[in-house]
Protein backbone atom coordinates (compact mmCIF):
# COMPACT_ATOMS: atom_id res chain seq x y z
CA UNK A 1 0.00 0.00 0.00
CA UNK A 2 1.20 3.30 -0.70
CA UNK A 3 1.81 5.84 1.91
CA UNK A 4 0.51 8.36 -0.55
CA UNK A 5 -2.04 8.11 -3.17
CA UNK A 6 -3.33 11.17 -5.13
CA UNK A 7 -5.94 10.63 -7.78
CA UNK A 8 -7.29 13.08 -10.64
CA UNK A 9 -6.74 16.02 -8.12
CA UNK A 10 -8.18 19.36 -9.28
CA UNK A 11 -8.27 22.58 -8.15
CA UNK A 12 -9.06 26.28 -9.28
CA UNK A 13 -8.02 29.82 -8.20
CA UNK A 14 -11.01 31.53 -9.23
CA UNK A 15 -11.21 30.91 -12.75
CA UNK A 16 -7.31 29.54 -12.86
CA UNK A 17 -6.91 26.27 -13.29
CA UNK A 18 -3.94 25.35 -10.49
CA UNK A 19 -3.75 21.57 -10.40
CA UNK A 20 -5.28 20.05 -13.72
CA UNK A 21 -5.90 15.90 -12.82
CA UNK A 22 -3.07 15.07 -11.05
CA UNK A 23 -1.70 11.19 -9.99
CA UNK A 24 0.76 10.52 -7.69
CA UNK A 25 1.88 7.72 -5.31
CA UNK A 26 4.92 7.45 -3.02
CA UNK A 27 5.55 4.24 -1.40
CA UNK A 28 6.90 4.02 2.20
CA UNK A 29 10.36 5.28 2.48
CA UNK A 30 9.94 6.54 -1.03
CA UNK A 31 11.40 10.41 -1.95
CA UNK A 32 10.03 12.40 -4.58
CA UNK A 33 10.67 15.58 -5.60
CA UNK A 34 9.04 17.98 -7.46
CA UNK A 35 10.26 20.65 -9.35
CA UNK A 36 8.64 23.06 -12.37
CA UNK A 37 8.67 26.84 -13.45
CA UNK A 38 7.16 29.22 -10.26
CA UNK A 39 3.12 29.13 -10.34
CA UNK A 40 3.01 25.78 -11.57
CA UNK A 41 1.25 24.55 -8.80
CA UNK A 42 3.66 22.72 -6.44
CA UNK A 43 3.25 24.85 -3.22
CA UNK A 44 -0.16 24.12 -4.55
CA UNK A 45 0.03 20.98 -4.34
CA UNK A 46 1.17 20.28 -1.49
CA UNK A 47 -1.18 22.31 0.44
CA UNK A 48 -3.69 20.32 -1.25
CA UNK A 49 -1.68 16.66 0.50
CA UNK A 50 -2.21 17.75 3.80
CA UNK A 51 -5.92 19.85 3.81
CA UNK A 52 -4.71 23.48 3.89
CA UNK A 53 -6.60 24.53 1.04
CA UNK A 54 -9.86 23.08 -0.54
CA UNK A 55 -9.58 20.96 -3.72
CA UNK A 56 -12.41 20.63 -6.50
CA UNK A 57 -12.03 16.85 -7.53
CA UNK A 58 -10.12 14.44 -6.84
CA UNK A 59 -8.61 11.95 -3.96
CA UNK A 60 -5.83 11.99 -1.48
CA UNK A 61 -5.37 9.13 0.52
CA UNK A 62 -2.99 9.00 2.91
CA UNK A 63 -2.38 4.40 3.71
CA UNK A 64 -5.35 4.26 1.69
CA UNK A 65 -7.29 6.04 3.67
CA UNK A 66 -9.38 9.38 1.66
CA UNK A 67 -8.23 12.62 3.87
CA UNK A 68 -11.81 13.40 3.80
CA UNK A 69 -13.03 9.99 5.09
CA UNK A 70 -14.79 11.31 8.27
CA UNK A 71 -12.73 8.49 10.14
CA UNK A 72 -9.46 10.47 9.38
CA UNK A 73 -9.53 12.28 12.76
CA UNK A 74 -7.59 15.49 11.62
CA UNK A 75 -4.92 15.91 14.07
CA UNK A 76 -4.41 12.34 12.68
CA UNK A 77 -3.43 13.47 9.76
CA UNK A 78 -1.47 16.72 10.40
CA UNK A 79 0.27 13.77 12.64
CA UNK A 80 1.06 11.45 9.69
CA UNK A 81 2.02 14.31 7.32
CA UNK A 82 4.27 16.84 8.49
CA UNK A 83 4.97 20.29 6.00
CA UNK A 84 8.23 22.34 6.52
CA UNK A 85 7.33 25.89 4.73
CA UNK A 86 10.01 27.96 2.54
CA UNK A 87 9.54 30.59 5.24
CA UNK A 88 10.08 28.65 8.47
CA UNK A 89 7.19 29.91 9.77
CA UNK A 90 8.58 29.71 13.44
CA UNK A 91 6.58 31.43 15.94
CA UNK A 92 8.64 34.34 17.27
CA UNK A 93 7.31 34.80 20.47
CA UNK A 94 8.59 31.29 21.91
CA UNK A 95 11.49 29.97 22.27
CA UNK A 96 13.25 27.24 19.51
CA UNK A 97 12.01 24.56 22.39
CA UNK A 98 8.50 25.84 22.56
CA UNK A 99 8.02 25.52 19.00
CA UNK A 100 9.00 22.16 18.85
CA UNK A 101 6.77 20.65 21.32
CA UNK A 102 4.19 22.84 21.04
CA UNK A 103 1.79 20.62 18.81
CA UNK A 104 3.42 17.52 21.39
CA UNK A 105 2.21 19.50 24.34
CA UNK A 106 -0.92 20.89 23.03
CA UNK A 107 -2.52 18.44 20.09
CA UNK A 108 -0.86 15.18 21.07
CA UNK A 109 -1.00 15.78 24.78
CA UNK A 110 2.41 13.05 25.42
CA UNK A 111 4.01 13.53 28.16
CA UNK A 112 6.78 16.43 29.10
CA UNK A 113 9.67 14.13 29.53
CA UNK A 114 8.73 12.03 26.40
CA UNK A 115 8.52 14.89 24.10
CA UNK A 116 11.32 17.48 25.48
CA UNK A 117 13.87 14.56 25.66
CA UNK A 118 12.35 13.82 21.68
CA UNK A 119 12.93 17.66 20.94
CA UNK A 120 17.03 17.92 22.49
CA UNK A 121 17.69 14.48 20.28
CA UNK A 122 16.51 16.46 17.19
CA UNK A 123 18.08 19.42 18.45
CA UNK A 124 21.71 17.72 18.68
CA UNK A 125 21.22 15.35 15.81
CA UNK A 126 20.63 18.55 13.36
CA UNK A 127 23.56 20.28 14.58
CA UNK A 128 21.76 23.06 17.10
CA UNK A 129 22.48 21.62 20.97
CA UNK A 130 22.11 24.53 22.89
CA UNK A 131 19.72 26.67 21.35
CA UNK A 132 16.72 25.23 22.95
CA UNK A 133 15.94 28.62 24.51
CA UNK A 134 16.64 30.97 22.23
CA UNK A 135 14.35 32.80 20.44
CA UNK A 136 14.11 32.17 16.27
CA UNK A 137 15.19 35.70 15.33
CA UNK A 138 18.47 35.12 17.35
CA UNK A 139 18.82 32.32 14.93
CA UNK A 140 20.24 32.50 11.59
CA UNK A 141 18.10 31.49 8.38
CA UNK A 142 19.91 28.48 8.36
CA UNK A 143 19.00 27.50 11.72
CA UNK A 144 15.45 28.50 11.63
CA UNK A 145 15.21 26.75 8.90
CA UNK A 146 16.37 23.42 10.27
CA UNK A 147 14.32 24.09 13.44
CA UNK A 148 11.05 24.41 11.01
CA UNK A 149 12.30 20.72 10.24
CA UNK A 150 12.57 19.50 13.71
CA UNK A 151 9.24 20.84 14.75
CA UNK A 152 7.73 19.09 11.87
CA UNK A 153 9.45 15.77 12.97
CA UNK A 154 8.59 16.70 16.41
CA UNK A 155 5.15 15.22 15.40
CA UNK A 156 7.05 11.63 14.34
CA UNK A 157 5.22 11.75 10.79
CA UNK A 158 4.92 9.22 8.58
CA UNK A 159 5.57 11.59 5.91
CA UNK A 160 7.62 15.25 5.51
CA UNK A 161 6.94 17.57 2.77
CA UNK A 162 9.27 20.29 2.33
CA UNK A 163 8.57 23.54 0.12
CA UNK A 164 11.21 25.49 -1.36
CA UNK A 165 13.27 25.17 2.35
CA UNK A 166 16.26 26.51 0.98
CA UNK A 167 15.27 29.10 -1.26
CA UNK A 168 15.20 31.69 1.37
CA UNK A 169 18.79 30.99 2.49
CA UNK A 170 21.76 32.36 1.45
CA UNK A 171 24.47 30.05 -0.30
CA UNK A 172 26.45 29.18 2.73
CA UNK A 173 23.85 28.43 4.60
CA UNK A 174 21.89 25.70 2.16
CA UNK A 175 24.40 22.86 2.85
CA UNK A 176 23.63 22.49 6.05
CA UNK A 177 19.94 22.11 5.71
CA UNK A 178 20.55 19.98 2.53
CA UNK A 179 22.37 17.86 4.74
CA UNK A 180 19.85 17.11 7.34
CA UNK A 181 17.33 16.23 4.51
CA UNK A 182 19.40 13.61 3.39
CA UNK A 183 19.83 12.48 7.05
CA UNK A 184 16.32 11.97 6.99
CA UNK A 185 16.58 9.92 3.83
CA UNK A 186 18.53 7.52 5.95
CA UNK A 187 16.38 7.20 8.61
CA UNK A 188 14.12 5.84 6.03
CA UNK A 189 11.59 8.86 5.90
CA UNK A 190 9.25 9.47 3.42
CA UNK A 191 9.62 12.78 1.64
CA UNK A 192 7.91 14.51 -1.10
CA UNK A 193 10.36 17.60 -1.58
CA UNK A 194 9.86 20.60 -3.82
CA UNK A 195 13.11 22.33 -4.63
CA UNK A 196 15.24 24.00 -7.32
CA UNK A 197 18.71 22.70 -6.17
CA UNK A 198 18.68 20.07 -8.62
CA UNK A 199 21.82 18.59 -7.92
CA UNK A 200 20.20 17.84 -4.32
CA UNK A 201 17.13 16.20 -6.10
CA UNK A 202 19.85 14.47 -8.21
CA UNK A 203 21.45 12.81 -4.90
CA UNK A 204 18.39 12.34 -2.76
CA UNK A 205 15.49 11.20 -5.20
CA UNK A 206 14.37 8.29 -6.02
CA UNK A 207 11.80 9.75 -8.55
CA UNK A 208 11.88 13.62 -9.85
CA UNK A 209 8.56 14.82 -10.85
CA UNK A 210 8.04 17.69 -13.64
CA UNK A 211 5.45 19.73 -12.76
CA UNK A 212 3.68 22.48 -15.83
CA UNK A 213 0.92 24.01 -15.68
CA UNK A 214 -0.69 22.30 -13.28
CA UNK A 215 0.12 18.52 -14.68
CA UNK A 216 2.52 16.34 -13.80
CA UNK A 217 4.01 16.13 -17.08
CA UNK A 218 6.93 13.81 -16.85
CA UNK A 219 7.98 11.56 -13.60
CA UNK A 220 11.22 9.28 -13.96
CA UNK A 221 14.04 8.72 -11.64
CA UNK A 222 16.48 11.55 -11.36
CA UNK A 223 18.94 9.98 -13.60
CA UNK A 224 16.70 9.52 -16.74
CA UNK A 225 15.19 12.41 -16.68
CA UNK A 226 17.61 14.93 -16.35
CA UNK A 227 19.74 13.12 -18.77
CA UNK A 228 17.13 12.01 -21.27
CA UNK A 229 14.37 14.29 -20.55
CA UNK A 230 10.68 13.29 -22.52
CA UNK A 231 9.43 16.07 -23.30
CA UNK A 232 10.12 19.51 -25.24
CA UNK A 233 8.83 21.76 -22.03
CA UNK A 234 10.86 19.55 -19.40
CA UNK A 235 14.47 20.14 -21.44
CA UNK A 236 13.36 23.42 -21.49
CA UNK A 237 12.72 24.04 -17.97
CA UNK A 238 16.38 22.31 -17.51
CA UNK A 239 17.81 23.95 -19.91
CA UNK A 240 17.09 27.30 -17.71
CA UNK A 241 18.18 26.21 -15.02
CA UNK A 242 21.23 24.86 -16.21
CA UNK A 243 21.77 28.34 -17.55
CA UNK A 244 20.89 29.82 -14.33
CA UNK A 245 24.45 27.87 -12.94
CA UNK A 246 22.20 25.53 -10.42
CA UNK A 247 22.43 21.90 -11.96
CA UNK B 1 17.28 55.46 34.14
CA UNK B 2 20.20 53.20 33.05
CA UNK B 3 24.15 54.73 33.61
CA UNK B 4 25.05 53.14 30.52
CA UNK B 5 26.68 56.20 28.54
CA UNK B 6 24.24 56.20 24.76
CA UNK B 7 25.86 55.24 21.65
CA UNK B 8 27.39 57.73 19.70
CA UNK B 9 25.06 59.31 17.22
CA UNK B 10 27.34 58.99 14.11
CA UNK B 11 30.45 56.67 14.14
CA UNK B 12 33.37 58.37 14.34
CA UNK B 13 32.07 61.55 15.85
CA UNK B 14 31.63 61.66 19.88
CA UNK B 15 28.90 63.36 21.55
CA UNK B 16 30.53 67.00 22.58
CA UNK B 17 29.14 68.14 26.15
CA UNK B 18 27.69 71.03 23.78
CA UNK B 19 25.61 68.41 21.75
CA UNK B 20 24.45 66.89 25.03
CA UNK B 21 23.09 70.06 27.18
CA UNK B 22 22.63 72.67 25.00
CA UNK B 23 19.22 70.93 23.59
CA UNK B 24 17.37 70.33 26.91
CA UNK B 25 18.37 73.70 27.98
CA UNK B 26 17.22 75.46 24.86
CA UNK B 27 13.93 73.22 25.57
CA UNK B 28 13.61 74.56 28.89
CA UNK B 29 13.82 78.39 28.13
CA UNK B 30 11.99 78.52 25.57
CA UNK B 31 8.93 76.66 27.87
CA UNK B 32 10.18 79.30 30.50
CA UNK B 33 10.30 82.43 28.24
CA UNK B 34 6.63 81.35 26.59
CA UNK B 35 5.03 80.80 30.28
CA UNK B 36 6.66 84.44 31.26
CA UNK B 37 5.27 86.12 28.30
CA UNK B 38 1.87 84.75 28.84
CA UNK B 39 1.93 85.22 32.35
CA UNK B 40 2.38 88.99 31.24
CA UNK B 41 -0.33 89.44 29.15
CA UNK B 42 -2.95 87.94 31.47
CA UNK B 43 -1.51 89.65 34.57
CA UNK B 44 -1.93 93.04 32.63
CA UNK B 45 -5.39 92.09 31.86
CA UNK B 46 -8.33 94.59 33.29
CA UNK B 47 -10.00 91.73 34.46
CA UNK B 48 -7.06 89.57 35.67
CA UNK B 49 -7.21 90.54 39.38
CA UNK B 50 -11.14 89.25 39.23
CA UNK B 51 -10.29 86.45 37.24
CA UNK B 52 -7.10 85.82 39.47
CA UNK B 53 -9.80 85.43 42.66
CA UNK B 54 -12.36 83.15 41.23
CA UNK B 55 -10.22 80.89 39.07
CA UNK B 56 -6.79 80.62 40.88
CA UNK B 57 -8.26 81.08 44.23
CA UNK B 58 -5.36 79.56 47.06
CA UNK B 59 -7.53 79.26 49.70
CA UNK B 60 -10.88 77.98 47.77
CA UNK B 61 -8.53 75.33 46.37
CA UNK B 62 -7.31 74.23 49.63
CA UNK B 63 -11.19 74.48 50.98
CA UNK B 64 -12.32 72.00 48.05
CA UNK B 65 -9.45 69.94 47.58
CA UNK B 66 -10.08 67.27 49.55
CA UNK B 67 -13.63 66.95 48.32
CA UNK B 68 -12.45 66.98 45.15
CA UNK B 69 -9.36 64.32 45.85
CA UNK B 70 -12.25 61.92 47.06
CA UNK B 71 -14.51 62.41 43.87
CA UNK B 72 -11.29 61.86 41.84
CA UNK B 73 -10.99 58.58 44.12
CA UNK B 74 -14.13 57.70 42.16
CA UNK B 75 -12.73 58.22 38.92
CA UNK B 76 -9.88 56.93 39.32
CA UNK B 77 -11.74 53.25 40.79
CA UNK B 78 -14.16 53.52 37.24
CA UNK B 79 -11.28 54.07 35.20
CA UNK B 80 -9.40 50.50 36.59
CA UNK B 81 -12.30 48.31 36.59
CA UNK B 82 -13.07 49.70 33.01
CA UNK B 83 -9.86 48.64 31.40
CA UNK B 84 -9.91 45.75 32.80
CA UNK B 85 -13.37 44.73 31.91
CA UNK B 86 -12.60 46.45 28.38
CA UNK B 87 -9.22 44.64 27.39
CA UNK B 88 -10.99 41.36 27.84
CA UNK B 89 -14.58 42.32 26.41
CA UNK B 90 -13.02 44.21 23.25
CA UNK B 91 -10.27 40.73 23.07
CA UNK B 92 -13.99 38.64 22.79
CA UNK B 93 -15.27 40.71 20.29
CA UNK B 94 -12.07 40.80 18.13
CA UNK B 95 -11.93 37.09 18.04
CA UNK B 96 -15.37 36.89 17.02
CA UNK B 97 -14.86 38.89 13.99
CA UNK B 98 -11.98 36.68 13.55
CA UNK B 99 -13.51 33.14 13.34
CA UNK B 100 -14.15 31.73 10.10
CA UNK B 101 -16.14 28.98 9.42
CA UNK B 102 -20.20 28.95 8.63
CA UNK B 103 -21.12 27.94 12.45
CA UNK B 104 -19.47 30.74 13.61
CA UNK B 105 -20.88 33.39 11.45
CA UNK B 106 -23.75 34.38 14.32
CA UNK B 107 -20.72 35.15 16.63
CA UNK B 108 -19.25 37.55 13.57
CA UNK B 109 -22.12 38.84 12.99
CA UNK B 110 -23.01 39.80 16.50
CA UNK B 111 -19.01 41.34 17.02
CA UNK B 112 -19.38 43.53 13.16
CA UNK B 113 -23.40 44.87 14.55
CA UNK B 114 -22.14 45.75 17.85
CA UNK B 115 -18.62 47.53 16.69
CA UNK B 116 -20.64 49.75 13.92
CA UNK B 117 -23.75 50.74 16.53
CA UNK B 118 -21.17 51.25 19.71
CA UNK B 119 -18.88 53.21 17.38
CA UNK B 120 -21.29 55.29 15.62
CA UNK B 121 -22.75 56.59 19.06
CA UNK B 122 -21.09 59.51 21.25
CA UNK B 123 -20.43 58.18 23.88
CA UNK B 124 -21.48 61.01 26.26
CA UNK B 125 -25.29 60.30 24.49
CA UNK B 126 -24.76 56.72 25.48
CA UNK B 127 -23.65 57.51 28.96
CA UNK B 128 -27.15 59.11 28.75
CA UNK B 129 -29.32 56.43 27.80
CA UNK B 130 -27.91 53.83 30.11
CA UNK B 131 -27.41 56.18 33.25
CA UNK B 132 -30.89 57.29 33.06
CA UNK B 133 -32.89 55.21 31.25
CA UNK B 134 -31.79 51.53 32.31
CA UNK B 135 -32.21 52.76 36.44
CA UNK B 136 -35.93 54.27 35.58
CA UNK B 137 -37.15 51.33 33.63
CA UNK B 138 -36.46 49.65 37.53
CA UNK B 139 -36.15 45.78 36.30
CA UNK B 140 -35.86 43.91 39.41
CA UNK B 141 -32.65 41.99 40.06
CA UNK B 142 -30.65 44.56 38.26
CA UNK B 143 -28.60 46.73 39.67
CA UNK B 144 -30.52 50.58 40.15
CA UNK B 145 -26.77 52.28 40.58
CA UNK B 146 -26.47 54.95 37.50
CA UNK B 147 -22.94 55.21 38.27
CA UNK B 148 -23.03 51.32 37.18
CA UNK B 149 -24.96 52.02 34.36
CA UNK B 150 -22.69 54.86 33.36
CA UNK B 151 -19.80 53.00 33.77
CA UNK B 152 -21.07 50.09 31.75
CA UNK B 153 -21.60 52.48 28.74
CA UNK B 154 -18.37 53.50 28.56
CA UNK B 155 -17.45 49.99 28.65
CA UNK B 156 -18.99 49.48 25.81
CA UNK B 157 -18.42 52.24 23.92
CA UNK B 158 -14.57 51.93 24.48
CA UNK B 159 -14.54 48.19 23.82
CA UNK B 160 -16.01 48.55 20.39
CA UNK B 161 -12.61 50.76 19.72
CA UNK B 162 -10.31 48.75 21.33
CA UNK B 163 -11.88 45.29 19.49
CA UNK B 164 -11.00 47.22 16.07
CA UNK B 165 -7.60 48.04 17.31
CA UNK B 166 -7.15 44.30 18.70
CA UNK B 167 -8.21 43.03 15.29
CA UNK B 168 -5.86 45.39 13.46
CA UNK B 169 -3.27 43.55 14.99
CA UNK B 170 -4.83 40.10 14.44
CA UNK B 171 -4.59 41.00 10.80
CA UNK B 172 -1.16 42.26 10.78
CA UNK B 173 -0.06 38.47 11.61
CA UNK B 174 0.97 36.65 8.78
CA UNK B 175 -0.50 34.26 7.30
CA UNK B 176 2.17 31.70 7.43
CA UNK B 177 2.04 31.60 11.15
CA UNK B 178 -1.92 30.29 10.39
CA UNK B 179 -0.88 27.88 8.14
CA UNK B 180 2.31 26.73 10.24
CA UNK B 181 -0.19 26.11 13.34
CA UNK B 182 -2.48 24.65 11.33
CA UNK B 183 -0.27 22.15 10.00
CA UNK B 184 0.96 20.78 13.17
CA UNK B 185 -3.09 20.14 13.88
CA UNK B 186 -3.54 22.62 16.21
CA UNK B 187 -7.27 23.59 16.26
CA UNK B 188 -8.77 27.17 15.21
CA UNK B 189 -9.49 27.96 18.84
CA UNK B 190 -5.84 26.93 19.42
CA UNK B 191 -4.38 28.45 16.39
CA UNK B 192 -5.55 31.66 18.03
CA UNK B 193 -4.76 30.99 21.88
CA UNK B 194 -1.35 29.78 21.08
CA UNK B 195 0.13 31.28 17.85
CA UNK B 196 -2.14 34.66 16.77
CA UNK B 197 -3.18 36.48 19.64
CA UNK B 198 0.56 36.66 21.50
CA UNK B 199 1.95 38.44 18.53
CA UNK B 200 -1.43 40.33 17.77
CA UNK B 201 -1.96 42.02 21.43
CA UNK B 202 2.10 42.68 21.60
CA UNK B 203 1.80 44.49 18.71
CA UNK B 204 -1.54 46.83 19.79
CA UNK B 205 0.03 47.38 23.41
CA UNK B 206 0.67 50.92 22.45
CA UNK B 207 -2.51 51.79 20.69
CA UNK B 208 -4.42 50.36 24.17
CA UNK B 209 -2.58 52.28 26.13
CA UNK B 210 -3.53 55.40 23.84
CA UNK B 211 -7.12 54.41 24.45
CA UNK B 212 -6.80 53.91 28.18
CA UNK B 213 -5.19 57.52 28.37
CA UNK B 214 -8.30 58.75 27.03
CA UNK B 215 -10.98 56.91 28.94
CA UNK B 216 -8.75 58.13 31.93
CA UNK B 217 -10.22 61.71 31.31
CA UNK B 218 -13.27 60.66 29.71
CA UNK B 219 -14.92 58.56 33.02
CA UNK B 220 -15.76 62.11 33.47
CA UNK B 221 -18.64 62.06 31.49
CA UNK B 222 -20.26 59.97 34.11
CA UNK B 223 -20.29 63.49 36.53
CA UNK B 224 -23.74 64.48 33.80
CA UNK B 225 -25.46 61.23 35.96
CA UNK B 226 -25.17 62.75 39.25
CA UNK B 227 -21.89 60.78 39.78
CA UNK B 228 -20.09 62.88 42.76
CA UNK B 229 -16.82 62.33 40.80
CA UNK B 230 -14.11 65.20 40.94
CA UNK B 231 -15.71 67.18 38.04
CA UNK B 232 -19.39 67.20 39.81
CA UNK B 233 -17.77 68.35 43.18
CA UNK B 234 -15.69 70.85 41.97
CA UNK B 235 -18.92 71.87 40.31
CA UNK B 236 -20.71 71.53 43.57
CA UNK B 237 -18.59 74.08 45.15
CA UNK B 238 -18.63 76.29 42.30
CA UNK B 239 -22.50 76.20 42.83
CA UNK B 240 -22.09 77.16 46.53
CA UNK B 241 -19.49 79.85 46.10
CA UNK B 242 -19.62 80.89 42.57
CA UNK B 243 -15.74 80.29 42.59
CA UNK B 244 -14.20 78.50 39.42
CA UNK B 245 -10.90 77.45 41.43
CA UNK B 246 -12.27 74.59 42.49
CA UNK B 247 -12.22 72.92 38.62
CA UNK B 248 -8.55 73.94 38.17
CA UNK B 249 -8.31 71.70 41.55
CA UNK B 250 -9.74 69.35 39.45
CA UNK B 251 -8.16 69.79 36.14
CA UNK B 252 -4.82 69.46 37.80
CA UNK B 253 -5.64 66.21 39.62
CA UNK B 254 -6.50 64.92 35.64
CA UNK B 255 -3.48 65.91 34.63
CA UNK B 256 -1.33 64.22 37.12
CA UNK B 257 -2.79 60.85 36.51
CA UNK B 258 -2.93 61.66 32.30
CA UNK B 259 0.87 62.75 32.27
CA UNK B 260 2.04 60.30 33.66
CA UNK B 261 0.18 57.73 31.48
CA UNK B 262 1.40 59.38 28.50
CA UNK B 263 4.70 59.11 29.29
CA UNK B 264 4.17 55.68 29.93
CA UNK B 265 2.85 55.00 26.65
CA UNK B 266 5.58 56.91 24.40
CA UNK B 267 8.38 55.05 26.27
CA UNK B 268 6.46 51.17 25.95
CA UNK B 269 5.86 52.59 22.27
CA UNK B 270 9.43 53.60 21.60
CA UNK B 271 10.77 50.11 23.01
CA UNK B 272 8.54 48.36 21.48
CA UNK B 273 9.21 50.60 18.06
CA UNK B 274 13.06 49.14 18.79
CA UNK B 275 12.87 45.78 19.48
CA UNK B 276 11.13 45.36 15.85
CA UNK B 277 13.88 47.47 14.46
CA UNK B 278 16.30 44.89 16.06
CA UNK B 279 14.24 42.03 14.60
CA UNK B 280 14.67 43.36 11.07
CA UNK B 281 17.96 44.46 10.96
N1 LIG C 1 -4.18 31.99 -2.37
C1 LIG C 1 -4.19 32.07 -3.72
N2 LIG C 1 -5.16 32.76 -4.36
C2 LIG C 1 -5.18 32.84 -5.69
N3 LIG C 1 -4.29 32.27 -6.50
C3 LIG C 1 -3.29 31.58 -5.95
C4 LIG C 1 -3.19 31.43 -4.52
N4 LIG C 1 -2.10 30.69 -4.25
C5 LIG C 1 -1.56 30.38 -5.44
N5 LIG C 1 -2.26 30.90 -6.46
C6 LIG C 1 -1.97 30.75 -7.90
O1 LIG C 1 -1.85 29.37 -8.16
C7 LIG C 1 -0.78 29.13 -9.03
C8 LIG C 1 0.15 28.10 -8.43
O2 LIG C 1 0.75 28.64 -7.29
P1 LIG C 1 1.80 27.83 -6.43
O3 LIG C 1 2.14 28.65 -5.25
O4 LIG C 1 1.29 26.46 -6.17
O5 LIG C 1 3.03 27.76 -7.43
P2 LIG C 1 4.48 27.17 -7.16
O6 LIG C 1 4.71 26.16 -8.21
O7 LIG C 1 4.64 26.78 -5.77
O8 LIG C 1 5.37 28.44 -7.50
P3 LIG C 1 6.74 28.93 -6.79
O9 LIG C 1 7.84 28.11 -7.35
O10 LIG C 1 6.84 30.36 -7.21
O11 LIG C 1 6.55 28.75 -5.32
C9 LIG C 1 -0.11 30.45 -9.30
O12 LIG C 1 -0.53 30.91 -10.57
C10 LIG C 1 -0.63 31.35 -8.24
O13 LIG C 1 -0.80 32.64 -8.77
MG1 LIG D 1 5.75 27.54 -4.09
Amino acid sequence: MHRIEIEHLTKHYGEKLVLDDVNLALANHEVVCLIGASGSGKSTLLRCINDLVEFDAGTVRIDGVSIHDPQFARSELYKRVGIVFQAYNLFPHMTVLDNITLAPRRVHRTPRVEHEAYAHELLSLFGLDGYARSYPEQLSGGQQQRVAIIRAMANRPDVLMLDEVTAALDPELIGGVLAVIKDLRKQGMTMLIVTHEMSFARDVADRVCFLDGGRILEEAPPETLFSKPEHQRTRQFLQRIIEAGRL
Amino acid sequence: MSRRPAPPRRAGRPLRARDKYLPPLISITSVLVAVFLIRTVVVRAEQWPRIKAQFFSLEAIIEVFPDVLGGFAINMTVWAISLVVIAIWALVLAVFRSLTGPWLAPLRVFSIVYIDLLRGLPSLLLVLLFGFGIPALQIPGLPRSSLFWGATAMVMSYSAYAAEVYRSGIDAVHDGQRAAAKALGLSQWQTLWHAILPQAIRNVIPSLLNLAVALQKDVALLSVLGVRDAVREAQIYTARTFNYSSLIAAAALFLAATIPMARLTDYITKRDRERRLQRTA
